[in-house]
């Protein structure tokens, strides 16, 4: 088989906020009742963490799980842990109606890194990045510019991005005209 | 620029991260219905000036559709509920009747 590589291969760029590709990360696309039992322990056993509350994110280092939708997660793993964390999720859900699926290929994962990191996220999607209003452990599936994309905080200066692949170099410009150096704003303190 | 929330997430975004998705509580006329029937349904929409009851897609969130009770021409939303519905609940009727007494849409009141 190919050598599978990420959408930008580990790209990155400083400017007043660090910006970089994370590169291969493994995702699964995990769909079902999200209150059964089943769902739940299926969730603990192939990521090690709790089903998040609505909007939000359960994070252990690189691990997570993330609310997407009322029936929707999506579960972080290493990349390489993907298959067997599928296997393991089919088994505990065996006989349930659930979808997991693999969709690490079809995604790209970006970091911000900086104490500004919030303000780039401001710039560039409609939503409220006030400290006290978005927080660490916070998701939110929202538009950046014109595309889809999906970003978490995990400290006050560190948030994650995630969009898919095909607009990962759209996003990836994007990122880095709001980081360019002089474009500070400093709205949030 | 319309503030929705959505009910299924619970997101208060602006308009963009939304997508329209026409009139509310659409009966359906379909296969064996009469033809003055589907032409209303497929064309005949409500254009109101004031009191509008529309669906509405998370499109960029969490892609669920939902319904919005809004006005057209002050653009204030007066409030989300499900699409699992057949018509506005009590609660959404009655802040609209509130802010515009003896309003009417569809059979609606």
């Amino acid at each position: 088989m190919s050598k599978a590589v990420s959408a930008l291969q580990g790209a990155s760029y400083q400017g007043y906020v660090t910006v970089e590709e994370l590169g291969l990360r493994g995702m699964i696309t995990l769909r079902g009742d999200l209150a059964s039992a089943k769902l739940k322990s299926a969730v603990k056993v192939a990521a090690g963490v709790a089903v998040p509350k609505q909007r939000k994110v359960s994070l252990d280092g690189d691990v997570g799980v993330a609310w997407m939708s009322p029936d929707e997660l999506l579960v972080m793993v290493p990349y390489e842990g993907v298959e067997g964390a599928i296997a393991s999720i089919d088994k505990t859900l065996k006989g349930q109606h659930y979808l997991a699926v693999n969709v690490s290929d079809a995604r790209a994962v970006f970091e911000l890194r900086g104490d500004a990191a919030a303000e780039v996220i401001a710039k560039l999607c409609p939503v409220d990045m006030a400290p006290g209003q978005f927080g660490p452990g916070d998701f939110r599936r929202s538009r950046m510019a014109q595309v889809p994309a999906a970003f978490w905080m995990v400290d006050e200066t560190t948030i994650r991005i995630v969009c898919f692949r095909s607009v990962a170099d759209y996003v990836f410009k994007l990122l880095k005209d709001a980081a360019e150096p002089g474009g500070e704003v400093g709205h949030f303190g | 620029m319309l503030i929705l929330e959505c009910p299924c997430c619970g997101v208060v975004g602006e308009e963009t991260e939304f997508a329209g998705g026409g009139e509310a509580h659409l009966k359906r006329f379909g296969p064996g219905s009469s033809e003055e029937n589907f032409h209303d349904y497929l064309f005949a929409k409500e254009n109101p000036k004031g009191v509008h009851f529309e669906r509405w897609r998370h499109a960029n969130g969490c892609g669920k559709w939902f319904h919005a009770a809004r006005n057209t021409v002050t653009l204030e939303v007066y409030g989300t509920y499900s699409a699992q519905t057949y018509e506005p609940p009590q609660e959404i009727k009655d802040k609209v009747s509130a802010k515009v007494p003896g309003w009417s849409w569809r059979e609606f009141a």
